[in-house]
């Protein structure tokens, strides 16, 4: 296989979209400015262009009504995408998304799979403010019915698309906002990409961080803070937030007897919470210290710089707490 | 109103008890009938009940003290009446991982000092207390120095803290050891000419790096006769013994400055000679420097202590529980001994068995000390 491709994580979810276009008609994206304006993001910029408006199609401002649409598509035998600007807005949609796309599988008895891939922006980081900057994938999270993936990497931005769109499930597709800009490595693994499982970004003994999506990077940060101290953190990046990867949580807080779960998420109910309740109840007697957690401060994201950062689950925060759980033996 | 609860005379004769550990602790609730101690008497290790209901406010007399009968051992408070009274102390901070291993390892964890956050103890602080706490502590033991390289032992030694903690730990395997582990010892004076003439003529045609030592032959015989032999090689836990699958001998290596620590060769019985050799001389030097795994403090399923240049005839070893058996060796020496009807200088050395009467007794050990013998009696074979 050919070598590294340098490229954004923005251009790495736009050639996963084209990819789908190109090797399958069903496929389609819609959603709000997808075609005309390119993408709130700019992620589909120029593909109006290259697939016309029959398969890239602007919607009106009405998520109830055009993730509804591409419920009734995807029943209808087509492989939509419909783009939902952030994840503030999909709750609008959640009517569509918890009460039908969600259920109408199970309702018809496994008659009418519902293959939709929804995709939104989440998370902070841009100065987006408190309606267009949260972190709410636990709440989808918590449905049985959905499959929800965050890619972190630009492996995983690119491959990902294409193993949400082969599920007959509805997906959920959380695309970080921080990280649309940021440039990395497109290697030939992801070609290979899966939908499901957790993966081990970074190996270490001493302490397991658990993250998914732009907190996987503020993980990385702090492991090479930490690392100057002596303590060897590994890194797990969950990717599949339902269904959860217990396995390789579990494998690594058995070996590192320490973890701390970053979240960008509220800590409240969170999906941090929820880690760390699978890692007590499978893993308490082999754990050294206590499970930790790093979150975001429980207010809505403020909009001031300085405010937001203080707000996320940094990377010095991170370094502070795995210390607070290694001691002076480490 | 609290009230006492004092040793009862258990049997006719009884005048004294030695506590040997307590059920309860302070906070415990008790019934009338619940076992809270057992103690020690002539008649052997009996379940003393207590006589009314309450909960325990304090432990007076600790475990391993002899006390007369009729002695305060606790005193109970009333149902309802103990929030009135002083609190039990904090729980030590003990993370699950360390208290199981510390279960599994038969290490007294409250009296560990914890390196974790905010004062826990933890996995490592358990490991290293059993690293410690391996093998007799009978003569002090020295390794042959001559099993480590010379130079690539850490000068240093241990710090003086995890030092007082090895010897704690020393001091609580091995209580526990004697208290628990009915132990009988056996041991014979063999001939080893043959070995030690068999090592000469070996070690004669090597480098000096690849010479053999007298230590590697009763490492892979004991690990053989092991093998060959179950009931000295594994674990008695819950009252019951396993043996273990594979025969992992571990090492007793004295620490410069005091301690002792008992790391074992993996899969001793499949490892040929000089890589055997290889190995005892790692372990010693990673030993002395501190750096040993925790896997080769736990993996032990039988130890051989080894008393080098000592001019010690016999070793009485003690079983470092959960394991069932230990093996001492006294120094090798020229003395005269009877060789065909005729006195003759020979290399002998003293074998020793200390073995849990739980598991075997004195004829399966015999048996056991006679195949470890005949091993040693062909070197050529090991």
């Amino acid at each position: 296989m050919s070598e590294p491709v340098r490229i954004t994580y923005r251009e790495a979810v736009k050639q996963a979209i084209r990819e789908a276009l190109q090797g399958d008609p069903r496929v389609f994206l819609m959603g709000e400015d997808v075609g005309r304006y390119g993408g709130c993001f700019a992620v589909s910029k120029g593909l109006l262009a290259e697939f016309g408006e029959q398969r890239i199609r602007d919607t009106p401002l009405s998520e109830s009504a055009f993730v509804g649409a591409g419920i009734g598509a995807a029943l209808g035998g087509l492989r939509p995408i419909v783009e939902v600007m952030t994840v503030n807005f999909s709750l609008l949609a959640l009517d569509q998304i918890v009460n039908n796309a969600a259920t109408l599988c199970h309702m018809s008895g496994g008659q009418f799979p519902v293959p939709l891939v929804i995709r939104m922006a989440t998370g902070a980081g841009r100065q987006l403010a408190a309606q267009h900057s949260h972190s709410l994938e636990a709440w989808y999270a918590h449905v049985p019915g959905l499959r929800v993936v965050e890619p972190a990497t630009i492996d995983d931005a690119r491959g990902m698309l294409r193993a949400a769109l082969a599920c007959p499930d509805p997906v959920i597709v959380f695309e970080p906002i921080s990280l649309y800009n940021m440039e990395g490595d497109l290697t030939a693994a992801a070609s290979e990409v899966k939908l499901a499982g957790a993966r081990v970004h970074r190996t270490g003994k001493d302490v397991t961080l658990v993250s998914y999506g732009a907190s996987l990077w503020r993980c990385t940060a702090a492991a090479d803070e930490l690392a100057t101290a002596g303590i060897e953190a590994e890194i797990i990046d969950l990717r599949s937030l339902r269904p959860l990867d217990d396995a390789t949580i579990l494998e690594s807080v058995r070996r590192t007897r320490r973890a701390v779960v970053v979240d960008e998420g509220w800590r409240s109910g969170s999906l941090a919470a929820e880690i760390v309740t699978r890692i007590v109840e499978q893993a308490f007697y082999d754990l050294d210290a206590p499970v930790a957690r790093v979150c975001t401060e429980e207010v809505p994201i403020p909009y001031p710089k300085h405010l937001e950062d203080a707000a996320l689950p940094a990377a010095p925060r991170i370094v502070t707490a795995v210390k607070g759980l290694v001691g002076h033996g480490q | 109103m609290a009230s006492e609860f004092r040793l009862p005379a258990l049997g006719a004769d009884m005048d004294a008890g030695t506590i040997v550990a307590w059920q309860v602790a302070p906070g415990s609730r008790v019934k009338r009938g619940d076992v809270v101690a057992v103690v020690e008497t002539d008649k052997g290790a009996i379940d003393v009940e207590i006589f009314e209901d309450g909960v325990v406010r304090e432990i007076v007399v600790p475990v391993g003290q002899k006390v007369a009968v009729g002695t305060v051992l606790a005193r109970l408070d009333a149902e309802g009446e103990a929030a009135g009274s002083a609190p039990a102390g904090p729980r030590a901070k003990v993370s699950p991982a360390a208290r199981r291993r510390a279960h599994e390892l038969g290490v007294e964890v409250e009296s560990l000092q914890g390196s974790g956050a905010d004062g826990a103890i933890t996995l490592a602080d358990v490991e290293r207390a059993a690293g410690a706490a391996v093998a007799s502590q009978a003569p002090a033991l020295e390794e042959p120095a001559t099993l480590a390289p010379q130079g690539a032992v850490s000068t240093t030694g241990v710090p003086a803290d995890s030092r007082a903690s090895m010897r704690a730990a020393i001091a609580s395997a091995m209580s526990r050891s004697k208290r628990e582990i009915p132990h009988y010892y056996l041991s014979t004076t063999v001939d080893v000419t043959t070995a030690t003439e068999w090592l000469a003529a070996h070690n004669a045609a090597v480098p000096v790096t690849e010479r053999l030592l007298f230590a590697a032959l009763l490492v892979k015989a004991l690990a053989l006769t092991c093998r060959e032999t179950p009931g000295f090689s594994g674990f008695h836990r819950d009252g019951r013994y396993e043996e273990s699958p594979a025969v992992h001998v571990g090492v007793a290596v004295a620490l410069r400055g005091g301690g002792l620590v008992a790391p074992a060769i993996m899969n001793t019985a499949d490892q040929s000679l000089p890589a055997l050799m290889t190995a005892m001389r790692e372990l010693v030097a990673r030993a002395r420097a501190g750096r040993l795994r925790a896997s080769e403090l736990a993996a032990p399923t039988i130890v051989l202590t080894s008393l080098g240049e000592d001019s010690v005839d016999v070793v009485f070893p003690i079983i470092q529980p959960p394991q069932v058996a230990i093996v001492g060796a006294g120094t090798v020496v020229e003395r005269p001994w009877v060789v065909e009807g005729k006195i003759l200088p020979r290399q002998l050395v003293t074998l020793s068995l200390g073995a849990d009467h739980r598991v075997t007794d004195g004829r399966l050990g015999a048996q056991f000390m006679s195949k470890l013998v005949r091993k040693l009696g062909d070197p050529a074979t090991l």
